[in-house]
């Protein structure tokens, strides 16, 4: 990738962006960098505030508070027409009056660029997007993959310095997904152009994303990388809106820098403790759990008896529901090498201390996310 | 009890060969359509050519006397008129239709309709009360300083009064057209660079079309056949065929020379519509539903 291509994107920033309709806050505070030529996925539920996020960036929706710079200067109030972004949005939106060809030259006809450079360059875009044969098609002698990659080249054929999309693969089954998945990812590195990326799939954000905001009730709950979010996820939303995750919640006891939990009589501790007041849960990935046997001797560590509710085998590896005495399911999953167990066989769930993450408990975080 | 199981479906109709079996369900129309429409005109081509004697003398009669040819070309120019006014009237009308909730939706159909529902003749002559010299309109363009602007018995007038009475048949197809365009496109315009005006006349102008055109050609057709507007809120000047034939069949009894009408107008007017088929056969696809 050439340098000067790279330094291409632009940056935006969200300050203190606020939306609200009537009573109600779509948007609520949204403060976000976004560096030039970076892969930004705003990642939520649904009404979470992430596509209200792309329409304020997109000039769609106007702001009731807060300021927005793209490539350092303000576009606040300056018409959608008037920003340079491509946008590529879920339901395709090609005009079906118009062929492939024309589609793609329609920016440049706007832009009054000459025939032979806008063919050349309505050329280059399908091509990228490997869709050179289509130039004669119409929209609706197009799959839907077929349809949103000429989408893509439309909005990127003008050579904006930004490019939204707004659950661009939300339409289409899961195979052809994951291929898009691989080719956007492919064109953001050889166009070096900003991509801002709406998805509430976070599988999805994570093969993409550069860095993933995640949204929860008009709020930016917190932004890093996927491995960041995973790991040390910062509210009890993120933790469980990433990946498998299993909750514990019991009695909470702190003592100088270890908390212990009392889970329906057995007690289980972590070597931290969290700041605050607010009651600390305990958040624990699948594959830092393990199954064993009742009474099977086991070096150190916490443990809490359970019984397999369901147990799904998922190829290389087995994933387990074991559901514990207080009535709380947990997700273990262990690889095939390792001792089976069917249902309702008795367990103990064993973990290290220390690979528990401390969160403050958060009710609303359960029914967000159904 | 296999042989007569009600369960099992009645064999022939699996069997193909049976297709012409909804077509039978159409033959009520078909034979209505027939009685009503193909055997009359046929009686009047035949009359044309037959009356009073066998032979082309009412063409020739029609295309002899330069009356006939003037009301003949003043009853396109007076449809073509009709039509134009009700393209402007509808279609804001039919957009507008499309944008607001369904409430106003239906105050909106009902004021199309509650008119349509009302006779013709009771419309056109409410018109003449408002038309005429010493009527609303004058009065009212006589406040403003136009005096004497003469509305009853001109072109004008019969034009007014037409596509007022024509204007559902023009707002009804539109609103169809309209309601199936996705107004995301328009979005997706500006966003790659069109202004609101521009997104207008390059994305939903093509996809109305549609809609304009079945308008165009429902008011058009209809006008060229228009009897009691014309001739209640018209003058000598805008006589219309219809109001010709009326005179040749119900007052002069010539019912060869009124059929010789009937037939150069449906003539004419095919010819019209093969010349205008190419433009309306443009490529247009669904428009953008998913």
């Amino acid at each position: 990738m050439n340098p000067v291509q790279a330094s291409r994107g632009a940056a935006i920033d969200l300050e203190a962006i606020s939306k609200a309709y009537g009573g109600f806050k779509a948007l609520d505070g949204v403060s976000l960098r976004i560096e030039p030529g970076e892969f930004m996925t705003l990642l939520g539920p649904s009404g979470s505030g992430k596509t209200t996020t792309l329409n304020v960036i997109a000039g769609f929706t106007d702001v009731t508070s807060g300021k927005l710079l793209v490539g350092e200067k303000s576009v606040v109030g300056v018409p959608a027409h008037k920003r340079n972004i491509g946008v590529v949005f879920q339901h395709y939106a090609l005009f079906p009056h118009m062929s492939v060809g024309r589609n793609v030259a329609y920016p440049l006809t706007l832009r009054g660029v000459d025939k032979a450079t806008r063919e050349a360059r309505v050329a280059r875009a399908l091509d990228m997007v490997k869709m050179g044969d289509f130039a004669h098609r119409y929209p609706s002698e197009l799959s839907g993959g077929q349809q949103q990659r000429v989408a893509l080249a439309r909005a990127i054929v003008f050579d904006p310095p930004l490019l939204l999309m707004d659950e661009p693969l939300g339409a289409l089954d899961k195979k052809l997904r994951e291929w898009l998945q691989l080719e956007i990812k492919r064109i953001h590195r050889e166009l070096g152009t900003t991509f801002v990326y709406v998805t509430h799939d976070q599988e999805e954000a994570l093969m993409l994303s550069d860095r993933i905001a995640v949204f929860n009730r008009g709020r930016i709950e917190q932004v890093g990388t996927g491995r960041q979010l995973y790991d040390e996820p910062a509210t009890l939303f993120v933790g469980r809106f990433i990946g498998d995750s299993t909750v514990l919640r019991g009695e909470a006891r702190s003592d100088g820098n270890s908390t212990a939990l009392s889970i329906a009589g057995e007690t289980v501790t972590a070597p931290r403790k969290l700041s605050g007041e607010a009651s600390p849960v305990m958040l624990l990935r699948p594959e830092k759990l393990s199954l064993r046997r009742p009474g099977q001797s086991a070096s150190g560590g916490n443990r809490l008896s359970g019984t397999i509710g369901e147990a799904i085998y998922l190829g290389s590896e087995s994933k387990y529901e074991v559901k514990l005495a207080d009535g709380s399911a947990a997700i273990v999953r262990s690889p095939l090498t390792g001792e089976s167990f069917g249902l309702g066989d008795k367990v103990e769930l064993c973990f290290d201390g220390s690979d528990a993450t401390l969160l403050a408990d958060d009710a609303s975080a359960d029914t967000t996310l159904t | 009890m296999s042989a007569s199981d009600p369960i099992a479906p009645p064999a022939a109709d699996q069997r193909p060969g049976k297709a012409w079996r909804p077509f039978a369900l159409t033959a009520p129309a078909l034979i209505l359509l027939v009685a009503v429409i193909g055997y009359p005109l046929l009686t009047i081509v035949l009359r044309s050519l037959s009356e009073p004697e066998w032979g082309l003398q009412n063409y020739a009669w029609f295309f002899g006397a330069p009356v006939n040819l003037t009301v003949l070309q003043r009853t396109f120019v007076i449809s073509a008129w009709v039509t134009l006014v009700c393209v402007i009237a509808a279609y804001p009308y039919a957009y507008l239709m499309t944008a607001v909730g369904p409430r106003v939706r239906l105050v909106l159909v009902l004021c199309v309709l509650i008119p349509f529902w009302v006779s013709g003749v009771v419309r056109t002559l409410s018109w003449v009360i408002l038309l005429q010299d010493s009527g609303v309109i004058n009065s009212l363009l006589r406040g403003v300083g136009f005096s004497g602007v003469k509305l009853i018995r001109t072109q004008t007038g019969v034009v007014i009064g037409m596509a007022q009475v024509l204007l559902p048949f023009m707002i009804l197809p539109l609103y169809s057209v309209m309601k199936g365009i996705d107004l995301r496109l328009m979005r997706a315009a500006q966003s790659l660079g069109a202004r609101p005006s521009r997104a207008f006349l390059t994305v939903y102008l093509p996809l109305s079309l549609p809609g304009v055109y079945a308008g165009a050609i429902i008011v058009f057709i209809l006008s060229l056949g228009f009897y009691i507007t014309p001739a209640l809120l018209g003058g000598p000047r805008s006589t219309m065929l219809s109001t010709l034939v009326q005179t040749q069949v119900l007052s002069l009894l010539q019912w060869g020379r009124g059929g010789a009408m009937g037939v150069v107008l449906l003539v004419t007017t095919f010819v019209l519509l093969a010349l205008a088929a190419p433009v309306m056969r443009s490529r247009h696809r669904e428009a953008g539903r998913h």
